[in-house]
């Protein structure tokens, strides 16, 4: 294939046009307007995605927290032990679920093996993962 | 509307249309207003034509056949791919926004230079029909250059559904690479290596992310992401990405 984009011969000679719809950034990142169910499943995993680097971040800020000592650690367990933290818990949970179910999904569908089933593989492991998130909630509740 | 109103067609009323609007060279775009008396059986493109007849002359659109088979009149009407010409207005709500296909270049108003889509074909795949020409037909020399694969009306629906084009100018869309998975199943002397390699590229088959916007999108059940899903299945069966 070649490496120049399709159609840029054509485009550098009429010069230039409105290059993308309206209604959608300059980046073109995300349009959800009238999509379908492939369309939100391909929104939620970006969005999820963005959540999942985000929380590793948090993740490693946590974890620096060791550096100042039994205090500040401590302090950081009473706060993470809160009804306002484990709900975040939760969220985090039902990111992680998502995006790596719906990964399976796009992997299961992406290599040829099931091209014509992503909304029952939706819906289905749809399922699963609410199941999951159900499960881990009550083990949350109960921990506390 | 200019024609006779059939009795069955209901009583007349009014939607607004809100119409995207841009004049190459001219900066910036905008989006106009229009009350369009409409029936039970007006279509966008017959709401469209009304305005152009009666209220702004300067308007431009692209339509032909007015049945689904040409796919020129492809658009977006409340964010959604559709046919102009096949696209009922009674139940598209108060206001209806109306705007040129995404993820190729906006020519004037609601046309797109559809020559970019037609560019990101690899050179195999034709583009008329051998069941077109007639029997005693004597067509000219180098015409099995342009034979087009079946089905696909090359409205650009799909190209404009397609979030990873919206995100990528490189990737060559949903309709080149059905197009390519139309030739492996029916090759038609087509060398099959070169379609395979053509779509064995980080912007071909790989770019696609499974989601299934163009086969929503597709007005004549081409059902582009399932072939491209079909395609990677061939090219991972015969070693993978180069």
């Amino acid at each position: 294939m070649s490496e120049r984009p399709p159609g840029a011969d054509a485009r550098e000679e009429r010069g230039p046009v409105l290059r993308k719809g309206v209604g959608i950034p300059a980046s073109g990142w995300i349009d959800p307007r009238g999509r379908a169910l492939g369309g939100f499943a391909f929104s939620a995993n970006r969005v999820t995605g963005l959540g999942l680097v985000f929380y590793l971040y948090l993740h490693l800020g946590v974890l620096s927290l060791l550096l100042g000592g039994e205090r500040s650690w401590n302090d950081f367990i009473r706060l993470a032990t809160s009804w306002a933290f484990l709900s975040l818990d939760v969220l985090l949970i039902l990111g992680i679920l998502y995006h790596g179910l719906n990964g399976i999904r796009v992997a299961l569908v992406g290599s040829g093996i099931v091209a014509d089933r992503q909304r029952a593989l939706w819906w289905s492991l749809g399922a699963v993962g609410t199941i999951a998130l159900i499960a881990a909630t009550l083990h949350i509740i109960g921990s506390r | 509307m200019t024609e006779a109103i059939p009795a069955e067609a209901g009583p007349e009323r009014s939607r607004t249309f809100r119409v995207y609007r841009y004049t190459r060279g001219e900066p910036g775009w905008r989006f106009d207003l229009f009350d369009v008396p409409i029936t039970s059986r007006t279509t966008v493109l017959g709401a469209l034509r009304w305005i152009q007849l009666h209220r702004d002359r300067t308007l431009s659109i692209r339509h032909s056949c007015l049945h689904a088979s040409c796919g020129t009149c492809g658009i977006q009407v409340n964010g959604r791919e559709v046919l102009a010409c096949v696209t009922d207005v009674d139940d598209l709500g108060a206001t209806i926004t109306v705007e040129p296909l995404a993820n190729i270049p906006v020519l004037t108003d609601l046309v797109v230079d559809m020559r970019e889509f037609v560019a990101r074909f690899p050179d195999e795949i034709p583009s008329v029909r051998a069941a077109e020409q007639l029997p005693r037909a004597v067509p000219p020399d180098g015409i099995d250059e342009y034979e087009r694969f079946e089905d696909c009306i090359e409205c650009g629906l799909c190209l404009s559904a397609c979030p990873v084009s919206a995100t990528s100018d490189g990737y060559v869309g949903p309709a080149a690479l059905a197009a390519a998975q139309r030739l492996l199943e029916e090759p038609r002397g087509v060398d099959r290596d070169r379609i395979l390699d053509w779509a064995d590229d980080p912007l071909g088959a790989w770019r696609c992310h499974a989601v299934f916007e163009c086969t929503a999108a597709c007005p004549s059940n081409v059902r582009p992401a399932e072939r491209i899903m079909a395609l990677r299945g061939t090219l991972a069966g015969r070693g993978g990405a180069s």
